[in-house]
């Protein structure tokens, strides 16, 4: 695992992404900071409904409005403050300096074009290049995202390839044109076990010959190990904990995070039911319309006291980049 | 009755041996039938002349017009069904979508009627009957060519296509909206495409493949059914015929004009076949 060069090239700050219906506000992202340095793996976790996939869609604007809507917060890329550019700068960003690829491979390509055709559109738009050159260098990325006789496949259809195929392809397109950022939003969930190694194993290959850095959407803790430099724990719209992935691992400071970890199913048994439920932490994730008064995994922490019910906490740091938000470890910061 | 109301027995006689009507209706039948393999239908009562001639003779008028109204009601209804996708909520969106429903409520003659009443009657902009000048290419009698035809076709076309429009415009709309919410949208917003090409090239290309089928299908039976349409407008057409024949009782007319109603509608939908097998990936390799 390399240090990263800590340079900030994507920094999210008290986001807040909420949601509008009858049943009121469902505040999904609701004070979300993070940063993302220059070359790093960026893992983020939590439950499902935690607001992973929210973050990630505030930051390429792609949040369905209504009934979503970003309330609140920055998000810097390179300085400049995403949330208030207009939407012609915003284009040129999404695909050439931050792309994006999702969860279901089967649906996330067009069924009426041929991959060649839907990886051509990178090029043409962003880069400017003719029909024929674009098609050349969509054979091109093909070939290194490893898909055999790469000349053959640009003219197929989506439904001709399997999903494993799929998810290359779309890594093929978010690559394209040299994005800064990759984010990759849970890209192995819906791969049978085999197929999620390559996957994974090709995306650490390309990261390194690309030198991108990505923001790692799973639920999956195994991934996070293998893959990640720094890991950001999500739990009902908030970052609870955040630090470098060995130090997470090693020195676990939120017990949610401790119940995350105790449910990593062992290795060798990891089988799609294992990886989604988490056992050892009982209750539910509270309703995001009704949040609870205080800490919002009181409800559910093995360890809350009278203050957790109270009182929010503030997600707090020594310094050393490992910052938590929980009661049990507030006082870091006053002796640090 | 064909002989005329005042024709004596005898020549009532003459006329059912002519037609073949003495023999028992079984005979009748198979003989139908063995000159309809051999592709003739018979002749007219009336022309006496043969009733398939009759009925080409006037089938480029029928032709074109459902022609028209096809194009209306195919350019109209997607673009109006895009339009009312993008902004479901917006003033212009609810103004469509209750003009599509008079589309479909409002019957074809009432329509039909209320436009000859504004731009014929009031404002005297086009002509309220007929098919104007036309122009003879070969066997095919095209009013497309003279200003004069064209004007001829704006009423009649858009009342054929009323109903269609209103069907395709909501086809389109619906399809929109579930097209909009699929993920490979979200790829194409996430690469950085315009909306214009998020919505015309990667939505409205699924969303077509319905739709085109539709107005293929809706295609043929505008041919074989513009009636109403056509009487109103005096539109020298087979459905005009139809009409005077169901009221003379040409029965050779009548059935050839049912034959080859059914034959359209068949090869339009072998055709509507092919193109949707052209519009649909999944379809060509399977
Ligand atoms: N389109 C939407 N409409 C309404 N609410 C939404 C929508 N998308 C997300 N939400 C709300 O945001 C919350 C967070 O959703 P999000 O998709 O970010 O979860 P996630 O952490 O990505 O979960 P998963 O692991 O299941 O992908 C959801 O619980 C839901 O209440
Ligand atoms: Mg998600």
């Amino acid at each position: 695992m390399t240090i990263p060069a800590g340079q900030k090239i994507l920094s999210i700050q008290e986001l807040k992404t909420y949601f509008y219906s009858h049943q009121g506000v469902a505040r999904a992202v609701d004070g979300v900071s993070f940063d993302l340095n220059k070359g790093e793996v960026l893992g983020v976790v939590g439950e499902s409904g935690c607001g992973k996939s929210v973050t990630a869609q505030s930051v390429m604007q792609l949040v369905p409005d209504p009934p979503g809507k970003i309330v609140g917060g920055k998000i810097l890329f390179h300085e400049k403050n995403l949330l208030t550019l207009p939407q012609k700068e915003i284009r040129k960003i999404r695909g050439s300096g931050i792309a994006m690829i999702f969860q279901e491979p089967m649906t996330s390509l067009n069924p009426v074009f041929t991959i060649g055709n839907q990886i051509s559109e990178m090029f043409r738009i962003h880069k400017g290049y003719g029909k024929k050159q674009a098609l050349l260098a969509a054979t091109e990325m093909l070939d290194r995202v490893q898909i055999p006789s790469p000349h053959k496949r640009v003219h197929e259809y989506p439904h001709q390839l399997s999903g494993g195929m799929r998810q290359r392809v779309m890594i093929a397109m978010a690559l394209s044109c040299d994005p800064e950022i990759l984010i990759a939003d849970e890209p192995t969930t819906a791969l049978d076990v085999t197929v999620q190694a390559q996957i994974l194993d090709l995306m650490q290959t390309l990261k390194r010959e690309y030198n991108t850095a990505i923001q790692l959407i799973t639920h999956d803790l195994g991934v996070i190990a293998e893959m990640t430099d720094r890991v950001v724990v999500m739990y009902a719209g908030q970052v609870v904990e955040e630090a470098k992935t060995r130090e997470l691992f090693k020195n676990t400071l939120h017990p949610y995070t401790r119940g995350l970890l105790k449910s990593i199913p062992v290795l060798g048994k990891r089988t799609a039911s294992d990886r989604q439920e988490l056992t050892e932490i009982k209750g539910m994730i509270p309703s995001l319309t009704n949040l609870p008064k205080g800490c919002r995994f009181s409800n559910r922490c093995p360890q809350a006291m009278d203050i957790c019910t109270q009182q929010a906490p503030e997600l707090t740091g020594d310094g050393s980049g490992h910052n938590v938000r929980c009661w049990l470890h507030n006082r870091i910061q006053d002796h640090g | 009755m064909l002989a005329g109301k005042y024709a004596t027995q005898a020549e009532r006689e003459h006329v059912r041996i002519v037609y073949g009507l003495d023999k028992p209706y079984y005979v009748q039948y198979a003989n139908f039938l063995t000159n309809a393999v051999k592709g003739n239908f018979g002749k007219s009562y009336i022309s006496q002349v043969d009733a398939l001639d009759t009925i080409l003779e006037r089938f480029p008028a029928t032709f074109e017009l459902a022609l028209s109204a096809i194009f209306i009601s195919i350019t109209g209804g997607v673009l109006l069904g895009v339009v009312v996708s993008i902004k479901p909520h917006g003033i212009l969106s609810r103004l469509i979508m209750a003009g599509s429903l008079g589309g479909i409520s409002i019957p074809t003659f009432f329509m039909g009627i209320l436009w000859v009443m504004v731009f014929a009657v009031y404002l005297e902009w086009l002509p309220a009957f007929g098919r104007g000048d036309t122009v003879q290419l070969g066997s095919w009698r095209t009013g497309f060519l003279t200003l004069d035809g064209l004007k001829h076709f704006i009423m009649p076309a858009l009342t054929l296509s009323g109903y269609q429009l209103a069907v395709l415009l909501r086809l389109t709309r619906a399809g929109m909206r579930e097209v909009l919410s699929e993920e490979y949208i979200k790829t194409a917003w996430a690469k950085g495409l315009s909306p214009f090409k998020v919505i015309i090239k990667h939505a409205l290309r699924n969303v077509l493949i319905p739709v085109v089928t539709i107005a293929g299908l809706s295609f043929g039976e505008l041919i074989a059914f513009s009636i109403v349409t056509e009487s109103i407008f005096q539109w020298p057409g087979m459905g005009n015929l139809l009409l005077i024949s169901i009221f003379e009782n040409d029965h050779p007319v009548i059935v050839t004009y049912i034959m080859l109603a059914a034959f359209i509608i068949l090869s339009i939908n072998i055709v509507v076949d092919m193109l949707y097998a052209l519009l649909n990936p999944k379809i060509r390799y399977d």
